[in-house]
């Protein structure tokens, strides 16, 4: 066991599967020489050479439409897109053809494609690199969609990604890419996909989280305890296909439900959680479902991020409101 | 090494249009059996797209994008192309897909509206039509890099139009294609329209060619509606591409003669008396006077030859028409390589309101 923050974790999981096989390759923008902005990719270049691990011109449309191109042929391209904000322009990619290429072709070609990009607020960065655009993606048919919330989570569901025979779109929480060390066994070992961890088991409340925001739920789920409210934290991991099950069996158990998603309110992924509830926990339900979301705002700047982001005050908040509405 | 960026505007033409050879044309493509070759591969693929039209027109295919008058241009490349190569073609470029082993029925079934048109028998490994302008030049690039990572001699292909050249993607992975210099041949079929933009409205570039100088990539421009001159033009870029010596970049000029596809008007748009006279330099009386001339070619042969191939087309028809219908199950098999646990109660909701006698799968 090695103590590894996420973003090292990242590191060794590519770098176990460059070893493994021959197929995967990675690209992007200043992934080689330089080890990508936040260092996810170093020495990986000067381990596995400069056609298996590609410095692309800048041009995120065109990255994303060569690894499509890859994986059709055979390949097992791993892409890095630098801010989850600069994905935008390969959507297009993603969206037309990533996602759909099995499909149209009844199962002739495939897309075996990862796209990895640093995701979310909280590290006070420039503009366009706070992005939270996960519910645009999870609303893709054909893709998948995963974010891990710790380092021993982004060494084994990266694994999985990159095994798994369809596309996937991985979001690494910026803010956690540094934030704490954690022991990764490193023994190549996948986790599951398409299935939600229960990081902290309790009676009165679920709270449902994903990515960066799992931290800040579990936080309010210790100072929530000293006042006797027991928490039970969900760590989505996959968004799409999301495992409703496990939520599910968590609410039937509490009851109550609050739900912490980083992104603008509106339209997020929270609103899916919500509308599971709606549709199959109703009658379980002690308390209406509350949502602590960004708000349908622009991501601010620097300055006023930590009050744009839902923090541990706003979350506890929330779930002694599910408390007392059902008291 | 950097691209010759003297591109000639001429373009390479060895067959004028009233079939007359030009004397430096190249052996390759004048030996009769390659110009007989390229001259029923077009006559084929002009009944097949007759007949595609005349079905929209009376209800029993989708919409359909005609290539008529810009048949030389699939059937030069296609026919140039190896087995082996790929293709990542437009939804005009059926031209080509006939040439390399796709069937008529594999066309007339993904028209049709039916996704088991792009499960093509052969070439396994060649990509469905793109329908998104110019997105698919950024697959051949990738593609493209596969073959050289292996050290494989395979050339990615890539036909587009005019009116693709104005995307992002064109020149972002025309750049990226001559960065890595990988085995890769783009065609732009410049047929003068997209759907309604002339292409003085796409560009203010003198030639589309020309857009390869800016990303160190080989342009040329040849006559597209010169069988001759197309074959030879993307036989020379193949060979370069399979030799280690980089991509290329075609404009193949030709005209469209029909609509843009068959929910389109072009009258509404285009003088006729313009459409007329692009139709006198159109590639098959252009190749068929040659052939005529050098006495390979009679009335008889053309009669056969309009037989055959209509008798094909009715084949293709009926077994296109007498196609059995997908279960309601195609729509959720092959998503994924396997349907995620969570979305079968989808699947069984669309099974139990699926018709009558679709419910199995």
């Amino acid at each position: 066991m090695t103590e590894l923050t996420l973003v090292e974790a990242v590191n060794r999981a590519l770098a176990h599967e460059l070893e493994r096989d021959d197929a995967v390759l990675l690209l992007g923008e200043d992934i080689g020489v330089n080890g990508g902005v936040f260092r996810a990719t170093l020495g990986l270049q000067q381990r596995f050479g400069c056609e298996r691990v590609i410095d692309a011109p800048l041009a995120e449309a065109a990255i994303a439409g060569a690894a499509i191109g890859m994986a059709a042929m055979g390949l097992k391209p791993i892409v890095e897109i630098q801010f989850s904000g600069f994905l935008y322009p390969a959507m297009d990619q993603l969206i037309n053809h990533a996602s759909r290429l099995r499909h149209r072709t009844r199962g002739r070609l495939s897309c075996p494609m990862v796209l990895r990009a640093p995701n979310g607020a909280g590290i006070h960065a420039p503009e366009h690199h706070s992005e939270s655009p996960e519910a645009m993606l999870a609303h893709v048919p054909g893709l998948r969609v995963v974010i891990p919330s710790s380092p021993s989570r982004a060494y084994g569901l990266l694994l999985a990604a990159i095994r798994d025979p369809d596309p996937v779109v991985f979001l690494e929480p910026t803010r956690l890419y540094r934030l704490f060390k954690q022991e990764v066994a490193e023994d190549g070992e996948a986790l599951p996909l398409d299935t939600c961890f229960i990081s902290r088991e309790g009676r009165d409340a679920t709270l449902v989280a994903w990515g960066g925001m799992l931290h800040e739920a579990l936080a309010a789920a210790d100072r929530l305890a000293e006042e006797g409210i027991d928490c039970e934290v969900i760590d989505v991991a996959t968004l799409k296909p999301l495992d409703g099950e496990t939520i599910l069996r968590s609410v039937e158990k509490t009851g109550r439900c609050v739900i912490v998603q980083e992104a603008a309110r509106t339209a997020g992924f929270g609103a899916e959680i919500a509308a599971l509830l709606a549709e199959r926990a109703l009658y379980f339900l002690l308390a209406p479902v509350k949502r602590v979301t960004g708000y349908d705002v622009v991501i601010p700047l620097a300055r006023l991020e930590n009050q744009y982001l839902p923090s541990v005050d706003r979350i506890a908040a929330a779930v002694r409101e599910t408390m007392e509405a059902s008291s | 090494m950097v691209a010759d960026v003297s591109i000639p505007i001429d373009p390479i033409r060895f067959l004028a249009p009233d079939g007359e050879l030009c004397a430096t044309a190249p052996a390759r493509e004048i030996a009769a059996e390659l110009a007989l070759t390229l001259y029923r591969a077009m006559a084929r693929t002009r009944a097949y797209d007759g007949k595609a039209v005349a079905l929209q027109r009376t209800g029993k295919l989708g919409t359909f994008a005609s290539a008529l008058g810009q048949e030389a241009i699939g059937v030069g490349v296609g026919a140039a192309m190896r087995k082996e190569d790929v293709l990542a073609p437009s939804y005009r470029d059926h031209a080509a897909q006939l040439l390399r082993g796709i069937s008529m029925v594999e066309n007339l079934v993904y028209w049709g509206g039916d996704e088991r048109g792009s499960d093509f028998a052969v070439p396994r490994a060649d990509f469905p039509i793109c329908v998104p302008v110019g997105t698919q030049i950024a697959h051949a690039t990738g593609a493209a890099y596969a073959f050289a990572l292996r050290r494989e001699t395979r050339v990615a292909v890539t036909i587009i139009g005019d009116g693709g050249t104005s995307t992002g993607d064109f020149y972002s992975a025309l750049n990226m294609a001559g960065v890595w210099r990988v085995p890769l041949v783009v065609v732009v079929n410049n047929n003068q329209w997209a759907i309604s933009t002339p292409c003085s409205r796409e560009t203010a570039a003198q030639t589309l060619a020309h857009k390869a100088v800016a990303a160190g990539v080989d342009g040329v421009r040849v006559d597209g509606n010169d069988a001759i001159a197309m074959h030879h033009v993307a036989a020379r870029a193949l060979d370069k591409a399979r030799g280690g010596g980089g991509p290329t970049l075609i404009e193949a000029l030709s005209y469209r003669l029909g609509d843009h596809t068959t929910a389109d008007d072009a009258t509404r748009y285009r003088d006729p008396d313009v459409v007329r006279r692009e139709a006198t330099r159109e590639p098959l009386s252009r190749l068929r006077s040659h052939l005529t001339k050098r006495g390979l070619w009679n009335e008889d042969a053309e009669a056969k030859l309009m037989r055959d191939n209509a008798e094909e087309v009715e084949r293709a028809v009926e077994a296109y028409l007498a196609t059995p219908p997908q279960s309601f199950s195609a729509m959720f098999d092959h998503l994924f390589a396997q349907l995620p646990a969570n979305m079968r109660d989808q699947y069984e909701e669309a099974r139990r309101f699926a018709p009558n006698g679709a419910r199995h799968g």
